[in-house]
C-alpha cells in the first residue's frame, strides 16, 4: 500500500471531527436511530450549516441511512457528522435491535410477523 | 463502556423506535429495488457511497468499465411493524465485486430474500452461496417475469441445489401482496428455526 494513502487515512477523520477520537464511527449503524435533543445545549457552539440541516431532519427519529438519502451525502460522511452531534450532546442515538443466531428474539419474530400479517 | 448515555431514550415526545433490517438480494436486475418498493411505505431510498471509502484495493476495481461508476448505490425501503419497531428492507449491490458491502450490510439482519430470475437463476448463486457460509437464514423467491411462472417449484429447487428446509416462493415482485408473502415466509422460517425443539 502506498505510504501517502496510509497517511491519509491517519490524519482524515481525525481533522474532519476536529481533534476529537471518541465517539466511534461503530456507533453508527444503517439503522440506528437518530434524535436532535430539544432543547439544543446552551452551551454548545453555534452548528454549522448542515449540522443544522441534520438537526432539522432528525426533529423526530429518523434512522442513518434515511438521513443519507434525504442529505444526498455518503454515509461515511454523515456519520462522521454525527459523531460531531453526539460529542456535541446535538442528538441521541438508538442503536438496532441486537440479533443473534444463537439465541434468537422470538418475541421479536413474532411481533414482525404479525407487523407484516396487517399489511 | 459509554453504551449506557448513547441508548437512553430521547427527551421527545415520540421516542426513537427499536430497528431491524431485512435484506433483498439477488443477480443484477432480478428485481430487488422493486420488491423493496411495492412492500415500503416510503418511496425507496438510495445512498450512495464513494467504492474509495470502503477500502478497495486495486485489483477490485478490474471490470469497472466506466469512470463514473465511483459509487456503490444502496436501495432501501421501511415497513412500521408497530408503534415502536420498525423494519428496513436493504436491496444489496447486486454485482459480485460489490461483495464487500454485503459483510456490512449482514451484520444484525433478521434474515435475507434471495431473488431468482428463472431465465438466469446463475446470477443469484453468489448471494445463496454467501448467505449460506455465513448462516444467514433466507428463503428464495422465483420473480416471474411479467408475473409469469413457467417452471415448477420443485424443478427450481433441484436445480438450485438448496440446503434442505429453505423455501422456494414464486412471487410477482411488483406486487405488495406477493413481496409481503415472500417476508412472510421468511419470518415463519426464522420462527420455524428458532422455536425451542421437543
Amino acid at each position: 500500500m502506498a505510504e501517502g494513502d496510509f497517511a491519509g487515512r491517519l490524519v482524515r477523520p481525525f481533522t474532519l471531527t476536529g481533534g476529537r477520537t471518541r465517539p466511534s464511527r461503530a456507533d453508527f449503524t444503517l439503522i440506528t436511530m437518530v434524535t436532535t435533543v430539544e432543547p439544543q445545549p446552551v452551551e454548545a457552539a453555534r452548528p454549522q450549516p448542515e449540522h443544522t440541516r441534520i438537526l432539522r431532519l432528525c426533529a423526530g427519529p429518523l434512522a442513518v441511512a434515511e438521513l443519507a438519502a434525504r442529505l444526498d451525502l455518503p454515509m461515511s460522511v454523515v456519520v462522521i457528522m454525527l459523531c460531531d452531534l453526539l460529542e456535541a450532546g446535538r442528538i441521541t442515538v438508538r442503536p438496532p435491535h441486537h440479533v443473534t443466531r444463537t439465541k434468537p428474539d422470538l418475541d421479536l419474530l413474532q411481533k414482525v410477523r404479525d407487523g407484516l400479517g396487517r399489511l | 463502556m459509554a453504551g449506557s448515555d448513547i441508548t437512553a431514550p430521547a427527551p421527545t415526545e415520540r421516542p426513537a423506535p427499536d430497528t431491524v433490517k431485512i435484506l433483498i438480494a439477488g443477480g443484477f436486475g432480478v428485481g430487488k429495488t422493486t420488491m423493496v418498493g411495492s412492500v415500503s411505505e416510503i418511496a425507496p431510498l438510495r445512498t450512495e457511497e464513494p467504492l474509495t471509502m470502503a477500502g478497495l484495493g486495486v485489483d477490485d476495481l478490474e471490470g469497472i468499465e466506466e469512470k463514473r461508476a465511483t459509487t456503490v448505490a444502496l436501495d432501501f425501503g421501511r415497513i412500521t411493524v408497530s408503534d415502536d419497531l420498525v423494519l428496513y428492507l436493504f436491496g444489496t449491490p447486486g454485482q459480485q465485486r460489490f461483495w464487500f458491502m454485503w459483510n456490512d450490510l449482514s451484520l444484525g439482519a433478521l434474515g435475507a430474500v434471495v431473488l431468482i430470475d428463472v431465465r438466469r437463476p446463475e446470477s443469484s448463486f453468489a448471494a445463496i452461496d454467501f448467505f449460506e457460509r455465513r448462516g444467514i437464514p433466507f428463503v428464495i423467491a422465483v420473480n416471474g417475469f411479467h408475473g409469469e411462472h413457467p417452471y415448477p417449484v420443485e424443478d427450481i429447487r433441484e436445480s438450485l441445489t438448496l440446503p434442505e428446509g429453505v423455501p422456494v416462493l414464486l412471487c410477482d415482485a411488483r406486487d405488495r401482496t406477493s413481496s409481503r408473502d415472500v417476508l412472510i415466509a421468511l419470518l415463519d422460517r426464522l420462527i420455524a428455526t428458532a422455536a425451542p425443539t421437543g
